[in-house]
């Protein structure tokens, strides 16, 4: 695994089609993702985006085109496609049953992951958890559950992982430390394939951004890219305003917010994988 | 490259034991947690062996000295074709949550994920049998069945079992609702009515009862109660054992291959 990830991108797509019926979801969708970038997918509900994970993921079978993850194609070597990645679906994929604790638990058992105990307590405790590891995921608020889905999906340190519209329902607080999270598994090393319908969300954490739209790949660029596809801007003096946002953030905001961020452990989490 | 092959198969094979096990371990929780499960599968199965012994039983001659030992065999398997509706329901609820997604885009042995479903139902079902039992004992329900016998019925209830839960796994994965998902186990639950369960099947008018000594329950109920009433089984035992493996193989064949179009 080590040997294959020295070659060539971490992701590369070439002339995905998809369709259903007479729904053409994906028209030949072209990118590549470089090892250890975040590449943002950006598109409109509809546009294909969830095809395209779910494709890469070895979910879903593509009608024709190449998709090549780690070395692999995700049709004929599916199961060498699966141990880099990790996926975090549109929806959290964690078990309302479980607790918090035991949710993590079955996924470090499931990778075959030594002493996952104390792996276990430190992504709780990296992704403020500690206090309600022993409830069962059913009490938890939106924020909670995609938390522990993103950290289900660091276990294990996979160098590919896959973010299928990560913020969409999360209030902004939550949406900020999502946003923490992916910029600290970029830092580490990780690649990042990350879908969402929000401008300001690609901005703030792609190094590249592909606009997928009707099932094509409009433009893939870096923001300066993309910016220069437009007239030069133009200076307008605007009274600057706090934005909702803003508002929003300074009466509802924990003070310490910031800093507790800060304080979180950045980058890979120590693995004991034995394969 | 031959032994090369043989360690990636043992090895798989160790990793497919391992996961399933820590899958299994996943859904026993869901069972432990949700014990209302186990006595909703109790209570339908109960209700019908009282109505039927203190009820209806005066009146039908079974050709047995005690009615409810009579009884008990068809309730059991009553009791397994509710119980295996939760395999159906729990499986529908993975497949609808992401939690499914996230074990297929793991490195896992897929089969693993059906397997773990399987074996829970068994645990399941074998929580709530013991329970009707011990109602059927307050009820008067006695055996003089030596251990081999006693072995013979578990044996014989856990290949039904198994045939009728790979059958639930197939609404389980391809059901548009909850409901779908559990609705097919009702003509499972409704046919011991029509064998010789409840009453001797030769008080039956000719097509009625041409159907019902020819359907499975029949054959599986006759091999268990003579086991349970030491009479010597005869055929009905092989005929039994025949009807529960020829289902369970179609039964997993067919799961299996749905399973395979589902996550492919």
């Amino acid at each position: 695994m080590i040997a294959d990830s020295a070659r060539g991108p971490a992701i590369r797509v070439q002339g995905l089609t998809k369709s259903y019926k007479d729904l053409h979801v994906l028209r030949g969708v072209d990118f590549e993702v470089a090892r250890g970038s975040i590449l943002a997918l950006l598109g409109s509900n509809g546009a294909g985006k969830t095809t395209v994970v779910r494709i890469l993921s070895t979910l879903l079978k593509p009608d024709a085109g190449a998709a090549v993850v780690n070395g692999f194609d995700v049709v004929r070597q599916p199961a060498r496609v699966r141990e880099p990645i990790s996926l975090t679906g549109q929806f959290a994929a964690v078990d309302e049953i479980l607790t918090g604790r035991e949710n993590l638990m079955l996924v470090a058992r499931l990778r075959h992951l030594k002493n996952p105990g104390a792996l276990v307590d430190e992504l709780l405790d990296r992704f403020s958890l500690t206090d309600a590891a022993a409830r069962k995921v059913a009490t938890y608020s939106g924020g909670m559950r995609r938390r522990l889905d993103i950290a289900m999906s660091m276990i294990g340190n996979p160098p590919i992982i896959f973010l299928d519209e990560p913020t969409t329902g999360l209030d902004p607080q939550a949406r900020l430390d999502v946003w923490q999270t992916v910029k600290q598994l970029a830092d580490g090393g990780t690649t990042v394939l990350l879908t969402t319908q929000y401008l300001d969300e690609a901005e703030q954490l792609a190094d590249r951004i592909a606009i997928l739209h009707q099932g094509r790949i409009l433009v893939d660029g870096t923001l300066a890219e993309l910016k220069q596809l437009l007239p030069p801007a133009t200076v307008e003096y605007v009274e600057k305003q706090p934005t909702l946002e803003d508002v929003f953030l300074a009466l509802v905001g924990e003070p310490d917010r910031d800093g507790a961020a800060d304080d979180r452990n950045v980058g890979a989490v120590p693995t004991t994988s034995d394969s | 490259m031959n032994t090369q092959v043989e360690r990636i198969t043992s090895r798989s094979f160790t990793h497919f034991l391992g996961d399933t096990a820590v899958l299994t371990g996943r859904s026993l929780r869901h069972i432990t947690r949700s014990l209302d499960t186990i006595i909703t599968t109790t209570v339908m199965p109960i209700a019908f062996m009282l109505l039927f012994v203190y009820v209806f039983g005066g009146a039908i001659e079974s050709g047995s000295d005690s009615y409810v030992t009579y009884l008990l065999p068809g309730i059991l398997l009553i009791t397994i074709a509710s119980g295996i509706s939760y395999t159906a329901f729990r499986l529908f609820l993975d497949m609808k949550r992401g939690i499914f997604e996230r074990f297929q885009s793991m490195p896992i042995a897929r089969s693993g994920v059906l397997w773990a479903h399987v074996l829970t139902s068994l645990v399941a079902n074998f929580i709530s049998l013991t329970v009707v039992v011990g109602v059927a004992l307050l009820m008067g329900f006695r055996s003089g069945a030596s251990v081999l016998a006693w072995l013979a019925v578990a044996g014989i209830l856990i290949l039904f079992t198994l045939a009728l839960t790979w059958m639930a796994v197939i609404p389980g994965l391809t059901a548009k609702s909850p409901d779908g998902a559990s609705a097919f186990s009702y003509p499972l639950i409704f046919l011991p009515f029509i064998s010789s369960a409840f009453v001797p099947t030769d008080t039956m008018p000719g097509p009625v009862r041409a159907f019902a000594e020819h359907q499975p329950v029949t054959s599986v109920v006759n091999a268990i109660r003579d086991l349970l009433t030491q009479q010597p089984v005869g055929s009905d035992i092989w005929t039994a054992l025949a009807w529960c493996v020829g289902v369970l193989l179609i039964a997993y064949t067919v799961a299996m291959a749905t399973y395979r179009r589902k996550i492919s």
